[in-house]
């Protein structure tokens, strides 16, 4: 039997389908064309973004809510370039995507070509692997191979660079065989030895704190951490990335540490006698300055990269491996050990009560973020994906939102990615059409991504965006309040361009306005009720709020700034 | 600092020799010295890197990362085998001529041309006899001079 014979783009939308893809994200383009053909008569979902940068973080936001691959194509030269911040965003926060790029035709490349960018070098530190290929045979390996890579170990994008001469070779579709990945071997189980000596150093601490993170959420773990903490009564501290690993409101969850973390979050760790971290990576806005960061802890540590454990603090206990099996190991090995905690819990429980988050909403003054926030969960009944750009706004959803299942929170931690959000959310949508999901934005991040709304209103994608319109890139005015005299150079937008409620209009969605307290149940009510378009709502809130408590960069995680009038001792 | 050699097996695929370089200047670690090379077995490659880096274990984790990276091993310095080569050409005269000449063969160094006005050595040897080579010749007036990377074979693996 002669095998069945297809073009070089055919075989890619047939790999696609082949790998279970049903959704992908993208621009098209001339390289990338001869792709767009097969395209259009394929089940697979094609959502058309209006920017690379959207469609990349739209695929980030599919992978993200479902913990599944997010797919994005392009074309050469721009359409690539405009992938890099998607692509080293989710290198970043270790999310599974696979980009295809078109390429100009491999007889021109290096010629500087109409389009021609070096896709594979401009992408190679953005990228966990990325391909160049040269023969229309390689496409349904390297595609099994790049979900492979993108989907296992520490999850993180693949790039899938394809010369449009590729895409139009006839080549025979041969099922993707065995992986030949002899570098390419990530350590899932862990070693029982260590995790024999982590349980003796657990069972030998009368402070321990769980410093769980985005690893978790990756390993569907938060079961197994479920467990681990609370039968062996162990308090948990949950990273910007871990939000949601274990649930909030829970005695035992002391919610997140860090630069904006709450003070009992960041000063459980500062008094420890053992970190046990988990799927983290003791990143800088946790630590602060590392070597006053949890002077007193020995550290386990276990994580699924070794080029983590190490990379920032020693530990006493490193575990390569795969959260999941890891903490099943450690509550296996800790058997049916009472740990002596019950007074360190206590302490941590008096403390929450002595410095819990506050802000200060007056009756009639301007609307703060956080009581916005918490009246908007009040008024949504069921459990949302919930989406945030960078910022102010963010650090303030991630303090005051309650978060009680993973993957409900989504946004850009490592790279800190303005313009995240509202892609995100069409992506998170996209997979979980009868969710709610919200884009929690600010004002400056909006803009950079908001011709996106055009993309959610004609795709028919309903996600509910509520922009924090302080006027101002308020993260960026509060360092300048704080370090720089109030000099606030550049930091201002308006509250007024664009009138939010006119642009939602003519990108086709609702637009709604919340300016006083009074406001708040009615607009949002009527939000959460428009399920047949996306709503936008421009919410006012107060230009010089700032988020506490704050460590600064570089500072100690044992000098907390709990409020303005603390800034005075500066 | 005291040197620490890598020696690093590589799937033979376009682009990895970018890849290790670009990952260790990504992470902001120096190198003294980087070769590669084919290897017996077809399809590998092995590059050899010399850094004086504390911070190895990083650079090893971080290559260890790279799809197209097999295997990492730092070799032991007492049970290195290392080599590098060197060609050097150095201005001769009627006058210097035979000293050149007679400082070239007592390091071991062979002519492989000579010309008119000039001498073109090649001497293989550890980086120290090739400094030393390099020092000798200097005020003879050396025009051009290559070193290919270093190499290494730990003897008991
Ligand atoms: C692409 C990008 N450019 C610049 C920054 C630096 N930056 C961090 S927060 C911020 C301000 C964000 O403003 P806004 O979205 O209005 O949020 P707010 O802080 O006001 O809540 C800026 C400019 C960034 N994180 N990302
Ligand atoms: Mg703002």
């Amino acid at each position: 039997m002669t095998k069945e014979q297809l073009t070089g783009a055919e075989l890619v939308i047939r790999g696609l389908e082949y790998l279970n893809v049903s959704t992908v994200f993208g621009v098209p383009g001339g390289a990338i064309l001869p792709a767009y053909d097969p395209l259009y008569d394929s089940p697979i979902r094609h959502i058309l973004a209006r920017h690379e940068q959207g469609a990349g973080h739209m695929a980030e936001g599919y992978a993200q809510a479902t913990g599944e691959l997010g797919v994005v194509i392009a074309t050469s030269g721009p359409g690539a370039t405009n992938l890099i911040t998607p692509l080293a965003n989710a290198l970043m926060d270790s999310t599974p995507l696979l980009a295809i790029t078109g390429q100009v035709a491999s007889t021109a490349i290096g010629n500087d070509a109409f389009q021609e960018a070096y896709t594979v070098g401009l992408s190679m530190a953005a990228t966990k692997h990325n391909y160049l290929l040269t023969d229309a045979s390689e496409i349904p390996q390297v595609l099994k191979e790049a979900k492979f890579i993108a989907t296992t170990g520490r999850p993180g994008p693949v790039l899938v660079d394809i010369p449009k001469d590729i895409l139009n070779q006839v080549a025979a579709w041969v099922e993707p065989g065995d992986l030949d990945l002899p570098g390419y071997k990530p350590t899932t189980e862990p070693n029982p030895k260590m995790v024999q000596q982590a349980s003796s150093l657990i069972k030998k601490s009368k402070k321990p704190i769980l410093y769980v993170g985005g690893g978790i959420i990756h390993s569907k773990a938060n079961n197994e951490l479920f467990e681990l903490a609370t039968k062996f009564n162990i308090p948990v501290v949950t990273t910007l990335m871990g939000r949601g690993a274990f649930p909030d409101g829970h005695e035992l969850c002391l919610e997140m540490p860090g630069m904006h973390g709450n003070y009992t979050a960041t000063t459980s760790i500062q008094n420890a006698d053992l970190l046990i971290a988990i799927g983290v990576r003791f990143d800088d806005r946790v630590t602060a300055n590392p070597s006053f960061f949890a002077q007193n802890a020995k550290v386990i540590h276990a994580d699924i990269d070794p080029a983590e454990i190490g990379k920032v603090r020693d530990a006493e206990i490193p575990i390569v491996g795969d959260a999941k099996s890891v903490i099943k190991g450690l509550i296996e090995a800790l058997g049916d050990e009472k740990l002596d905690t019950g007074n360190w819990v206590s302490e941590l429980k008096e403390m929450k009560t002595e410095f819990p988050l506050s802000y200060n909403q007056e009756d009639k003054g301007p609307l703060k973020v956080p009581y916005v926030l918490e009246e908007l969960q009040k008024l949504t009944k069921e459990e949302a994906i919930v989406v945030a750009g960078v910022g102010q706004h963010q650090m303030w959803v991630s303090q005051h939102w309650n978060f009680t299942e993973p993957n409900t929170w989504l946004n850009s931690g490592g790279l800190g990615t303005m313009g995240y959000a509202l892609p995100a959310a069409i992506g998170a949508k996209t997979a979980y059409p009868d969710k709610l999901v919200l884009a929690l934005d600010g004002d400056g991040c909006f803009q950079m991504t908001c011709q996106e709304l055009i993309t959610a209103s004609t795709e028919n994608i309903p996600i509910k965006i509520v922009v924090f319109n302080n006027g101002n890139h308020g993260m960026v005015r509060q360092w300048q309040k704080i370090f720089y005299n109030s000099k606030f150079s550049a930091s201002e937008l308006t509250h007024d361009t664009p009138d939010y409620l006119k642009l939602a209009e003519s990108m086709g969605a609702v637009g709604l306005r919340i300016m006083e307290k009074s406001d708040i149940e009615k607009v949002f009510n009527k939000m959460l009720e428009i399920n047949d378009r996306p709503v936008l709502v421009d919410c006012v809130v107060d230009p010089d709020d700032m988020v506490f408590p704050m460590v600064p960069a570089g500072g100690s995680n044992d000098q907390i700034i709990m409020n303005e009038e603390d800034l005075k001792n500066l | 600092m005291s040197e620490r050699i890598l020696s690093v097996l590589v799937e033979d695929k376009p682009g990895v020799l970018a890849r290790v370089s670009s990952t260790i200047s990504r992470r902001g670690f120096n190198i003294n010295s980087l070769s590669v090379g084919p290897t017996n077995i077809e399809g590998r490659s092995k590059m050899t890197i010399v850094t004086e880096l504390d911070a190895v274990e990083q650079v090893k984790k971080q290559l260890n990362k790279l799809v197209n990276v097999i295997k990492i091993v730092e070799l032991d310095p007492n049970m290195t085998i290392e080599t590098e080569v060197l060609l050097l050409k150095v201005s001769i005269n009627k006058d210097s001529q035979t000293s050149v000449i007679e400082k070239a063969s007592l390091s071991n160094a062979t002519s492989v041309d000579v010309g008119q006005d000039f001498a073109i050595f090649e001497l293989t040897g550890s980086s120290k006899e090739l400094d030393k080579f390099e020092a000798l010749m200097k005020p003879f007036g050396i025009i051009e001079m290559v070193r290919g990377g270093r190499i290494a074979l730990q003897s008991n693996l």
